[in-house]
C-alpha cells in the first residue's frame, strides 16, 4: 500500500467523526481524551476516566484504542518478538545475549534446539561470544529479566554477512505494511535481509551496501511521507549505476525471502 | 563484549584492499568538531566530536603545595572519567586499567613535551604554586578515545584563564583574569592501528574490537615526537613503526590548524 492510500483511509476515519488524524506530537503526562469510550493503548494509561501519555511521541488512534508511537527510544522486548542479540557472556546454563537494550537476555539450556550435556559439550561449541543470533523473546518478567529461545523455526545463527543498528522506533517504518518496505529493498538488491524488533539489521548479499545505505535511509527519513517512492528511486539509481551481475542466487532467494516474509506477517499483525 | 565476529571478519578483509567500513581512507579521521568554553565554573574546558564518540574536558587550576623535589615548580594532574551512560562497556567503580592508560597517554605527552611552562607556575619557590588539573569526562565511546582526550585537553588548556587572585594571595571564587596558561607547544596524541597488517587512522569502535596493535604518537609543533604508547597483544616491525610515526606527524600537522 502506498502512503497516499493510507493517508485517505485516515482522512476517511476522520471524516466518519473519528479522533482527528493529525499528527499530533504529545507529552510524557499530557492528557490525550476524558472518556471510557477508548482503551488505553501503547505508550498510554488511564487514570479516572481520562487517558495520558507515557512517553514523547505521535498520537495515534485506531478503532477504539488511542496509543502514542515514540518518536526516539530504547528496545523494550515484548514475549513473541523476534530479535537479532550478540553473544556476551557464557555461563554454566547459557548464554548472555546483548540485545540493544536497558537489560540483557538469557538463553537458558532448554532455550536450544539440540540437547547438551555440559559434561561433554562446552557451551562455546553452540554460541561462542561475539555470535550473531536470531532468536524469540520467550520471557520479559516484571523484574526486567528477558529470556530468548532458539527453539522457533526462524531462529538461528548468522555466520556471515553484515549487521546495521537503527532506532528500535524506526523499525516497523523498515518493514513498512505487510513488509512493503523491505520485501521492495531485498527484491532489488538480492540481498537476504533480517529485522530484529530490537532495531539491529541483518543483512547479505552482493550489494549489501546499497541496501544499508537504503535502510538508513528509512531511518533517517522514516518521519516523512512517500518514503516508500524515494527509496525506490534511490535504490533504481544506485543499482542502476552497476553492471548487472552474470548470475544471481534468484531460487534460494526467493525461498529465503517467503521465510522471512512470515516473519514480517507476523509484526504486521502485532501493531 | 569485544565485537560482533561476523562484522569483525568483514572489517578485517575489507582492510586487506585499504578499505574501511564508513568508506573512509585508511589516514582519514571522522568529522572533528571542537567548542570551548562549555563549563563557565571551570578554568578552561572544550567538547571535541570525533565521530560519535565524545569527550568533554574540564581544566581547574588551584593554589597548592609543590613536591619537594621540585619546589619552584607547578603541578599537572590528569584523570580520565569512563562512565557508564558512555558505553555499556564501562562500569562504575574504581578507575580501570583503560581509563587510567588513557589519562596517562594524555599526561605524558603533555608532560614530556613541557607543553605547559611549569616553572612559571610558581607563585612562592618551596610554598605556593599552581596546580593544573585536567579531567576527562567520556560522554559517549566510539573509538578513539586517546586522540579526542588528546584534543580536548589542549583545546581546554590554551583556552584557559588563570584565577583571579586578591590582596591575600587568595582566589577570587568565580572570576577569572585575562592571563593564559604558559603554554609553550601543543601537542596532539595520533593512534595508528593495525588490522589486518594495514594502519589505519582514528579507529572506531568496531575497528577497536578487530584490531591486534596501537601505537599512540604524540607530537609537538615542531613535529619532533614527545610521546608514545604501545597497545594490545601484537607486535610491529620496524617499517611499521615508521609509517605509524610519518602518519601520525602528518596528521599532528593537520589537527594543529583546528586550535
Amino acid at each position: 500500500m502506498t502512503e497516499k492510500n493510507t493517508n485517505d483511509i485516515q482522512k476517511s476515519d476522520a471524516a466518519n467523526g473519528n479522533v482527528s488524524d493529525e499528527k499530533k506530537i504529545v507529552v510524557p503526562g499530557e492528557l490525550l481524551m476524558e472518556t471510557m469510550d477508548y482503551l488505553p493503548g501503547k505508550n498510554c494509561f488511564r487514570e479516572g476516566n481520562a487517558i495520558y501519555a507515557k512517553k514523547l511521541g505521535l498520537l495515534r488512534t485506531s478503532g477504539r484504542v488511542v496509543e502514542v508511537v515514540p518518536v526516539s527510544g530504547v528496545y523494550n522486548p515484548e514475549v513473541g518478538d523476534m530479535i537479532i542479540g550478540v553473544v556476551d557472556e557464557i555461563q554454566n546454563a547459557g548464554w548472555v545475549i546483548d540485545i540493544n537494550a536497558p537489560y540483557t537476555a538469557f538463553i537458558p539450556l532448554s532455550g536450544v534446539r539440540e540437547f547438551i550435556d555440559t559434561n561433554k559439550t562446552s557451551l562455546n561449541q553452540i554460541y561462542a561470544a561475539g555470535d550473531l543470533i536470531y532468536g524469540k523473546v520467550m520471557m520479559f518478567s516484571p523484574s526486567k529479566s528477558v529470556h530468548i529461545t532458539m527453539q522457533d523455526p526462524k531462529a538461528k545463527k548468522f555466520t556471515d554477512g553484515r549487521v546495521v543498528r537503527i532506532n528500535t522506533t524506526k523499525v516497523p517504518r523498515l518493514i513498512g505494511r505487510s513488509g512493503s518496505m523491505i520485501s521492495m529493498i531485498k527484491d532489488a538488491t538480492k540481498c537476504f535481509i533480517s529485522v530484529g524488533q530490537n532495531g539491529m539489521v541483518w543483512l547479505k548479499g552482493e550489494n549489501e551496501d546499497i541496501a544499508i545505505k537504503a535502510v538508513q535511509m528509512v531511518e533517517e527519513y522514516a518521519h516523512t511521507t512517500g518514503l516508500t517512492d524515494r527509496v525506490d528511486a534511490f535504490l533504481k539509481k544506485e543499482l542502476g549505476s552497476r553492471p548487472a551481475k552474470k548470475e544471481s542466487p534468484k531460487e534460494s532467494f526467493e525461498e529465503y525471502s517467503k521465510e522471512s516474509a512470515s516473519n514480517e506477517e507476523y509484526v504486521e499483525a502485532k501493531e | 563484549m569485544a565485537g560482533i565476529n561476523i562484522q569483525k571478519k568483514y572489517i578485517s578483509a575489507l582492510a586487506k584492499d585499504g578499505k574501511r567500513i564508513d568508506g573512509r581512507k585508511p589516514d582519514e579521521f571522522r568529522e572533528i568538531s571542537i567548542e570551548t568554553g562549555v563549563i563557565p565554573n571551570a578554568e578552561g574546558s572544550a567538547r571535541v566530536r570525533i565521530g560519535e564518540t565524545e569527550v568533554l574536558m574540564g581544566v581547574k587550576i588551584d593554589i597548592g603545595t609543590p613536591f619537594p623535589d621540585t619546589p619552584d615548580e607547578g603541578v599537572l594532574m590528569s584523570g580520565a572519567e569512563l562512565h557508564p551512560m558512555a558505553s555499556r562497556r564501562f562500569e562504575t567503580g574504581p578507575p580501570d586499567a583503560e581509563s587510567i592508560e588513557l589519562a596517562r597517554v594524555v599526561d605524558r605527552g603533555i608532560r614530556e613535551a613541557h607543553a605547559i611552562d611549569t616553572k612559571k607556575l610558581c607563585i612562592t619557590p618551596g610554598e605556593k604554586i599552581w596546580m593544573v588539573m585536567i579531567d576527562a569526562h567520556v560522554m559517549n565511546h566510539q573509538g578513539n578515545l586517546i586522540d579526542a582526550c588528546g584534543l580536548a585537553a589542549m583545546a581546554a588548556l590554551s583556552t584557559a584563564r588563570m584565577p583571579k587572585l586578591d590582596e591575600e594571595g587568595k582566589i577570587v571564587i568565580g572570576e577569572k583574569s585575562d592571563e593564559p596558561l604558559p603554554i609553550t607547544t601543543k601537542v596532539f596524541p595520533v593512534t595508528v592501528a593495525r588490522i589486518n597488517g594495514r594502519l589505519m587512522l582514528d579507529p572506531t569502535l568496531e575497528e577497536e574490537d578487530t584490531m591486534d596493535v596501537r601505537l599512540t604518537i604524540s607530537t609537538k609543533d615542531d613535529g619532533n615526537i614527545t610521546a608514545m604508547q604501545k597497545g594490545l597483544t601484537g607486535a610491529l616491525t620496524m617499517k611499521e613503526i615508521e609509517e605509524a610515526i610519518d602518519m601520525s606527524i602528518k596528521k599532528g600537522k593537520e589537527l594543529r590548524k583546528l586550535l
